[in-house]
């Protein structure tokens, strides 16, 4: 019909100016993909140069602004590249995890215990170890940072692998079953997707948890060895030693920046398009939307590339995996597989045996004065974490319910929360301390202000979402009947928002712990600063190189988190789970 | 037997305990799946039929005895069969047409071709214009077409269908059943054979060439039967109608023989090489020992429901008529009249329930006289009610964990049941102020205000005073 009318009309001045508009509509998303996809090669080849370069121990940290757009795509990179190796880790780890029961029993324990040594604690060990695989080359010591930052990200997600897949319906599983899925196409068509909206959730989570490393990791001592890695984080610390106030404003500014574009340009489409993985069977009224994932969808260009790459390729894995191949070998596949898998185990017992011995004797070794000391630490650590815990649940718990309860202030207050919570505490340090030391507090203080900036957000988003989820009937009810003021509290907001409240006291726990050891134990301007605490004797431990106190400090801070998950966090959470759950 | 496509031979399904002990969930069954057939396995719920047909279908192996393939041993191979399922268990995030291809894809079929065949399957149940919807956009019915479409895709030998209609609506599922049969008739499926389990028995009778009834706790075969009915078949008509209540016999009375109505006419009992005459005279019972008491399901309010409504109905009643008044399945309804029964408040004779004098006094009662009635019948008729109150009266504290309870039942239930059972007995000890339960710290107490004396069920029934 369209068609033949402008036929008809023929050419005409006004047709083409009726066609200007949606000709560039259709093709602005071609051009700035083309642009981005420019400027990702072109910082690529940047970086590769100097990678290979040779190893320049103390890589001087330019002060000017100038650099810092470099300095931001190295970070950058670093926190791609190690979120990679801890994706591909996750789905391996929770593959075999979810499917081997003899593997999950000692998997799942384990990664509880790696999910609660602060990964701070690994950095002279990971480095230390990486320097001296490759020496005298600069990618020692980036693997080494790379590796740490892997370690700071990796366990949640492994961990939300696996239980997605093991809370994959029955019925699911066996129509994947019956209708002959291969493995891959198993993988591809029902575990993937089914687990996508957990791994991308704690993929973001994961992220933000690696900027907090990097802050710590491109720069530090140890013992006589000053290692550098140009990057934002040795930036920011160069700045702060300087006391250059005006380079560390515009390096925190500039972290800000690139995670406000990671959030635009990454997470956003990505959530956005991760809804179609829900496992609903309505559709929801109110999806996350993303201006770059529409723009994505409507580039021709792209679509063309997908159809000639992407399909033919998944159609040819899909092939090769589909029945009849697959059943050939597996006879002999799986009898050379059970002699492998059992040589890997035997190798696995005999380096845990060996390390636990090695652990052993370098205990041995320590001074009881040093013991005594890490004890006295961990007290203090203890005291300081729950004091921040404590004060952040205070004001966190009316904001957050405040914000939940009114529409219109979630609008303005969500965003704003978000990107203040995606700065890493790290990175602020030395802007608190240079606060705190101008108006007479010293680090005791500013410790527990770190670990607060550190943590109170968690809470406050579990709040917040809590405070939505109150359903609009109980809260008519409370007002029928003039339940206000404390009874309200106690009746109804409390109760209503408990299990996302212990969701949030958990995550906040956790990384208080670990930001102790940034946060008690400070290097500024030329001059220590130091106090009482577990953290502090990990960092000072660091410093002098002294790997046995290092070591045990370690271990008692991350039995002592365990300790405490299990013993509080896991009843509270089981409470939560049972009688404070809102069901219809 | 030959010709059969699949047979069960002797096949057993238990599963271990933690304490060593097996739980049997299918009792020694025989069966055959023969082409140009729809059998429908009917039971109540929870009796072991999804098992069965999962068996069947090569998804789990039997723990004894052999599941044949043409006669051959399957040796853990899924045979060419589909299952439609209860859940549907759609893959969300494929649009309806990439559903229906994934089995197609999985079988190594190229692009093109796949495509023509989902197409042209899509076309057939009636979903043409929806292959690029995902199925969170359509209802339920239409999610079961795809379920269907996905099914009948892969060509099976035999289509099982697990409950295909529970999930859906009166009027979806009425439809949907029609235009199954239509296809079926017609000879528009791809398939040789369908099995369908379901609890359902108008709808087993409507569908069914064979029906098959199975009793609980181990499922074992009651009857097996070929339907003569000539397709469609009047809901209304009496034989129709004498079908529906043989098999209601049959399911309420597994003690009772019952003898098929008009065998000439509507149906003929199948007796599948010793399969019947195992499962009705010879009872081969491996693991039967003195049988627990096994609660029905069902909440106190049901019970008081149906008691007033057969005393407002001059006490008898037809059970298939009062399922049709009711709109609820016999698998909602049995467990009712099997708890009123239980409590002495009401008989099931001949497919028929009968409101007993205890039943007229309970319903005539007001909440408190009725709680004390419902105590004393459960104080005589339920056995764990019966111990947990003995028990009770004897402890010092007048408390006791609820594992101990769980423990009892664990020797006699699968997993799942004891959760149910315990949560039954909970319910109406509760309600009957026998005792107490804290679900949190899991203690079961003695009810401080229970007046124990015996009551006199003679007295008639003096409402309280109300305003």
């Amino acid at each position: 019909m369209k068609r033949s009318k402008r036929s008809f009309r023929g050419f005409s001045a006004y047709r083409l100016w009726s066609q200007l508009p949606r000709l560039e509509v259709s093709s602005l998303p071609d051009v700035l993909m083309f642009a981005a996809g420019l400027a990702l090669f072109y910082g690529v080849l940047m970086l590769g140069r100097t990678w290979f370069g040779p190893f320049t121990a103390v890589a001087e940290i330019s002060p000017s602004p100038r650099a810092l757009p470099v300095y931001a795509g190295y970070s950058l990179l670093r926190i791609t590249i190690a979120y990679i190796l801890s994706l591909s880790f996750t789905l391996v780890y929770g593959y075999v995890a979810a499917y081997n029961p003899r593997a999950e029993r000692f998997m799942i324990p384990l990664l509880d215990v790696l999910q609660s040594i602060p990964v701070l604690s690994f950095l002279p060990g990971v480095m230390l170890a990486m320097v001296a695989l490759f020496p005298g080359r600069q990618i020692g010591l980036e693997m080494g940072a790379i590796l740490l930052i892997f370690t700071g990200q990796v366990w949640n997600m492994a961990f939300s692998f696996y239980a997605s897949l093991k809370s994959i319906p029955t019925e699911m599983r066996e129509a994947a079953r019956v209708y002959g899925f291969s493995w891959w196409q198993r993988f591809i068509q029902m575990e993937l997707p089914f687990s996508a909206i957990g791994l991308v959730w704690n993929s973001m989570m994961s992220v933000a948890g690696g900027w907090f490393a990097l802050m710590v990791c491109e720069m530090f001592v140890l013992g006589q060895r000053d290692f550098r890695l140009p990057g934002l984080g040795s930036y920011l610390q160069t700045a702060a030693s300087a006391g250059d106030t005006h380079s560390i404003l515009l390096g925190v500014t500039t972290m800000i920046l690139v995670i406000v574009l990671l959030d635009q340009f990454v997470w956003r489409p990505v959530i956005a398009w991760a809804e179609k993985f829900k496992f609903e069977q309505v559709e929801s009224t109110n999806a996350p939307r993303s201006w770059v994932l529409n723009l994505l969808r409507h580039s021709q260009s792209l679509e063309a590339i997908r159809k000639k790459t992407v399909r033919p390729l998944s159609e040819r894995i899909m092939h090769y995996f589909a029945q009849p191949q697959a059943k050939e070998h597996e006879d002999e596949r799986s009898a050379w597989r059970t002699w492998l898998i059992r040589v890997i185990a035997t190798l696995i017992f005999m380096a845990v045996g060996y390390a636990m011995v090695r652990v052993a004797i370098l205990l041995t070794g320590l001074q009881p004065g040093e013991l005594k000391e890490a004890g006295i630490g961990l007290i203090a650590t203890f005291l300081r974490v729950n004091l921040a815990l404590l004060i952040g649940a205070l004001w966190t718990i009316p904001a957050g319910v405040a914000i939940g309860s009114n529409p219109r202030l979630a609008r303005i207050a969500g965003p704003l929360a978000q990107i203040a919570a995606s700065v890493p505490a790290t990175a602020l340090l030395p802007v608190i301390l240079l606060v705190l030391i101008r108006i007479g507090g010293g680090l005791g203080v500013a410790s527990i202000v770190v670990l607060l900036l550190g943590t109170q957000w968690y809470v406050l988003f579990n709040v917040i979402a809590g405070a939505m989820a109150i359903p609009t009937d109980l809260k008519e009810c409370c007002g029928i009947f003039r339940i206000d003021g404390w009874q309200r509290w106690k009746k109804l907001i409390l109760p209503g928002i408990f299990p996302y409240l212990v969701t949030g006291l958990v995550t906040a726990s956790g990384g208080a712990w670990n930001a102790s050891i940034v946060a008690e134990y400070f290097n500024f301007k030329g001059h220590l600063y130091t106090t009482a605490g577990l953290g502090a004797t990990i960092s000072q431990a660091t410093d002098a190189g002294n790997f046995d106190l290092l070591l045990a400090a370690t271990i008692i801070m991350a039995a002592t988190v365990v300790t405490v998950n299990r013993l509080v966090w896991r009843k509270l959470y089981a409470l939560a789970e049972t009688r404070f759950r809102l069901e219809a | 037997m030959h010709n059969a496509i699949i047979e069960a031979k002797a096949v057993e399904k238990s599963y271990p305990q933690p304490d060593g002990t097996r739980i049997q969930v299918v009792g020694v069954t025989d069966l055959a799946i023969e082409p140009g057939k729809i059998v429908a396995l009917l039971g109540p719920s929870g009796c072991g039929k999804s098992t069965l047909l999962r068996m069947l279908s090569g998804l789990s192996q039997p723990s004894s005895g052999e599941i044949l393939w043409h006669g051959k041993q399957l040796n853990g191979q899924v045979p060419n069969v589909a299952i439609v399922f209860q859940s549907f268990a759609l893959f969300p995030w494929l649009t309806v047409l990439q559903n229906v291809e994934a089995p197609l894809e999985a079988r190594g079929i190229a692009p093109g071709e796949r495509r023509k065949r989902a197409l042209r399957t899509l076309d057939t149940v009636g979903l043409d214009g929806f292959e690029t919807a995902y199925p969170k956009e359509l209802s339920g019915g239409m999610k079961q077409r795809v379920g269907f479409a996905r099914a009948l895709v892969v060509e099976p030998e035999v289509l099982f269908m697990d409950e295909p209609f529970s999930a859906l609506d009166v009027l979806t599922a009425e439809n949907l059943r029609g235009e199954l049969l239509e296809l079926w008739l017609g000879k528009k499926m791809p398939t040789s054979a369908i099995f369908i389990v379901t609890h359902n028995i108008e709808e087993s009778v409507t569908l069914a060439d064979r029906i098959i009834v199975l009793g609980r706790n181990p499922a074992r075969v009651r009857t097996d039967f070929n339907v003569r009915l000539q397709h469609p078949r009047d809901r209304k008509s009496t034989r129709f109608v004498e079908l529906v209540d043989y098999i209601y016999k049959v399911m309420t009375e597994p003690d009772v023989e019952h003898a098929l109505p008009d065998a000439e006419a509507t149906a003929e009992i199948v007796l599948p090489p010793g399969g019947l005459e195992k499962a009705l005279h010879k009872q081969p019972a491996p693991v039967r020992t003195v049988r627990y008491q096994m609660l029905p399901h069902a909440r106190v309010g049901g019970v008081a429901g149906l008691m007033e409504l057969l005393h407002d109905k001059g006490g008898r009643e037809d059970l298939f008529r009062l399922s049709e008044e009711l709109v609820m399945d016999v698998e909602d309804l049995l467990p009712i009249v099997e708890a009123g029964a239980l409590l002495g408040f009401a008989t099931l004779k001949e497919g028929d329930v009968q409101i007993t004098p205890q039943g007229i006094t309970f319903a005539d009662a007001d909440i408190q006289r009725r709680k004390e009635l419902f105590r004393h019948a459960a104080l005589e008729h339920v056995t764990i009610l019966k111990q947990i109150d003995s028990v009770l009266k004897r402890k010092s504290d007048h408390s006791i964990a609820d594992e101990f309870f769980h423990d009892i039942l664990d020797e006699h239930f699968a997993e799942d049941e004891v959760q149910r059972q315990f949560e039954t007995a909970m319910n109406w000890g509760r309600y009957a102020e026998i005792f107490d339960y804290d679900r949190e710290s899991g203690r079961i107490v003695q009810s401080e205000a229970a007046p124990l004396e015996t009551i006199d069920l003679n007295q008639p029934s003096t409402p309280s005073p109300k305003f």
